[in-house]
């Protein structure tokens, strides 16, 4: 299969990111010659064992933690659901949960479904968002209570790139003996952090969010938290997660952070200069659209526009004529009838919601492709107006 | 990604007709900006019943786009008679097809379409003089028949898929039921019935839980002093707003919980979780 990614202007990476050359070297031996089992006695599988051990630390290097909290995972889904259903088992005469109502649905539908499947057993409070995407700290510390087992808040948002005060609210959960979990595949790599210094308990991160490939992810337990495993079975993982360790990707990821680690300071400097580029260009050149979510706390890459009174379907296909790839909130790009939870829980209006498109870069956009992206998308959305018949051109 | 049709693609990248014909014998609007899509079209019609132009504006997805140029350009030059027998069948297929989930489009053309014709000829859409089935999306017994003749239905959720009759509150289902078997009695084939728990759509949830509230809630509410109104619906999250005495009431959050989430729960889905929105 070909794909001809030279050809492509990709602002989709909160989707998912190309992996880096650098990765995909560290990971070719891995693939062909080095197949040993890590947890093998003889030498052949004991020095990707070794391998690994090297991995692990690269990513606790990332975000600031000891290499014994870390526990590889085959995507952030699973890092998430393992967080939730240990603390929920550790804790089992707690039965309240607190999140947001725009946390990504890896935790969205667990919350869900754990009401449906015990018969309302656990209550879950959904914190609401202000119009700018951002939370409401008071309204936070009203919903905390004695029965709450664990707060679940996403560090940042992926669909406006809003990010929530994990550190402030981490505490605040300590000090009543709650325990945290942060979704942060949005921002491990983006914004640094250390965690050695934080109150986090739990904390999910992807491989391909940062640039390694899918079908890895790292949970992070911080020590002396109580840990229930997710898989049962084998050894690995020292009986947190069982499940021969997906090796290669394992190693893909740990370079992946030694990387993130270098660019964190490119990924706030020049890309975030790409992005306000792109946003205020769009914003200026665009009649009638307008940013979701809060200007300041918000990722570096980040950016999410509506365009009124046209579809977001409709101008995806027409970006993608130009090989410009990005994403939106609108109902058909999902299948169903509704628009984005996300733009919803903000109180963005229907007409808007339809429209909305989510740009999102990385380290390998360049000043070219933004000049090329601001050229050609006011033309699109003037088209489809031109098609709509609520469009009514002052 | 949807798997459109490289003519799908062609028609929705380079519509054709787009635009509004000045003193039109004709004007067909149908859908609205909430629902997502919408259509109007425009038609010219000479001395002989011939359509000698026709023009749309759309708002919608690129399906939507594509079947409204579809039409306009294979209704150009026929006789209204002729296009009077058009049907949704026919767009799709003048565009090699389209996602099964993506029919409700080419039926928005053909209702477009007849709903210019039928403001042509100064008459009332021959299809608003059947029975309203469902209620949520205006869907008449008529319309239901002949998508099912027309297209060959053979389940409730075709019937959506083409008319969206049923997407919607749900409680039309039984009904929809009923005019499959009776229409499809006449042929050998047996309608496949559906038997168990329906997932419900949020709009089936929101249409439900309104009813519920109107002839349940708010009057127990009310002899308090009390109020409530439905704000969203996500998922199984039921959000809610309290009024009145209920604002100041110490006891508000036991209302919710212990009867307001009580009631929906045993007469909408017994899965529901009440919130309070503000």
């Amino acid at each position: 299969m070909k794909c001809d990614a030279e050809k492509v202007i990709y602002m989709d990476n909160n989707a998912t990111t190309r992996i880096a050359p650098e990765v995909v070297d560290a990971m070719m031996p891995f693939l062909t010659e080095c197949y040993g089992n890590p947890s093998s006695m003889h030498n052949f599988g004991g020095q990707v064992g070794g391998a690994v051990e090297g991995a692990r630390q690269q990513v606790a290097d990332l975000i600031g933690s000891d290499t014994s909290e870390i526990t590889f995972t085959s995507c952030g889904t699973e890092s998430d659901s393992t967080a939730i259903l240990s603390a929920l088992q550790a804790f089992p005469e707690k039965r309240h949960i607190v999140t947001s109502r725009v946390e990504h649905p890896a935790i969205k539908n667990l919350c869900e479904n754990l009401g449906r499947l015990t018969g309302h057993k656990y209550k879950v409070t959904r914190l609401q968002v202000e119009s700018d995407g951002t939370l409401d700290m008071a309204r936070y510390e009203e919903a905390l209570s004695d029965d709450t087992a664990i707060v679940s808040i996403m560090w940042a948002n992926n669909e406006t790139g809003v990010i929530f005060p994990v550190e402030k609210m981490a505490t605040m959960a300590k000090e009543r003996g709650i325990l945290f979990h942060t979704d942060a595949v949005q921002a491990v790599g983006k914004i640094p952090m250390n965690l050695s210094e934080l109150d986090i308990d739990f904390l999910s991160l992807s491989g391909h969010k940062l640039h390694a490939p899918k079908g890895v992810g790292v949970l992070y337990v911080k020590r002396g938290t109580p840990f229930v495993p997710y898989l049962a079975g084998g050894h690995q993982e020292e009986g947190r997660r069982g499940g021969t360790e997906n090796v290669a990707s394992i190693i893909g990821l740990g370079r992946a952070c030694e990387l993130a680690e270098e660019m964190m300071k490119e990924e706030n400097n020049r890309v975030r200069a790409m992005r306000d580029r792109l946003e205020e260009g769009l914003l200026a050149s665009v009649p009638k659209s307008m940013l979701n979510g809060h200007k300041i706390d918000r990722l570096p890459n980040t950016t999410n526009i509506s365009f009124e009174f046209v579809e977001g379907e409709a101008i995806l296909l027409h970006m993608n004529r130009y090989n410009i790839c990005a994403s939106s909130g609108s109902a058909c790009t999902s299948g169903s009838l509704e628009p984005s939870h996300v733009l919803r829980a903000m109180g963005v209006p229907f007409t808007a919601a339809h429209g909305s498109i989510r740009f999102s870069l990385s380290i390998y956009n360049t000043d070219e492709e933004v000049d090329f992206v601001l050229e050609k998308m006011p033309p699109i959305i003037a088209e489809l107006r031109e098609l709509s018949p609520f469009w009514k051109a002052e | 990604m949807w798997e459109y049709t490289d003519k799908v693609q062609e028609h929705f990248l380079n519509p054709q007709n787009v635009g509004e014909i000045e003193n039109p014998s004709g004007v067909g609007d149908v859908g609205s900006l909430a629902c997502g899509d919408a259509l109007k079209l425009t038609l010219k019609i000479d001395d002989d019943e011939r359509i000698v132009d026709a023009k749309f504006k759309t708002f919608g997805c690129a399906s939507a786009i594509a079947s409204s140029s579809a039409l306009t350009i294979m209704v150009k030059g026929m006789t209204v008679s002729e296009a009077e027998k058009v049907t949704n069948d026919d767009i799709a297929d003048f565009l090699g097809g389209l996602p099964k989930e993506k029919m409700h489009c080419s039926v928005m053309g053909r209702e477009a379409l007849e709903a210019a014709i039928a403001d042509y000829r100064g008459v009332i859409l021959p299809m608003a003089e059947g029975e309203v089935v469902c209620e949520c999306f205006g869907v008449t017994d008529l319309d239901v028949i002949r998508a099912i003749k027309e297209s060959d239905l053979r389940s409730v959720e075709e019937i959506t898929n083409f008319t969206k009759a049923g997407g919607g509150c749900g409680k039309c289902e039984d009904k929809l039921r009923d005019i499959l078997q009776a229409t499809t009695s006449d042929t050998t084939v047996k309608p496949v019935q559906v038997d168990g728990p329906k997932r419900m759509t949020t709009l089936q949830k929101i249409k439900k839980i309104e009813e519920v509230l109107e002839r349940e809630i708010k009057p127990a509410l009310k002899k308090d002093g009390g109020d409530i109104e439905l704000v969203d619906v996500d998922g199984d999250f039921v959000m809610v707003s309290l009024r009145g005495a209920c604002t100041s009431c110490a006891k508000s959050q036991t209302t919710l919980k212990e009867y307001v989430e009580k009631k929906l729960r045993e007469l909408v889905l017994d899965t529901l979780i009440v919130e309070e929105a503000k």
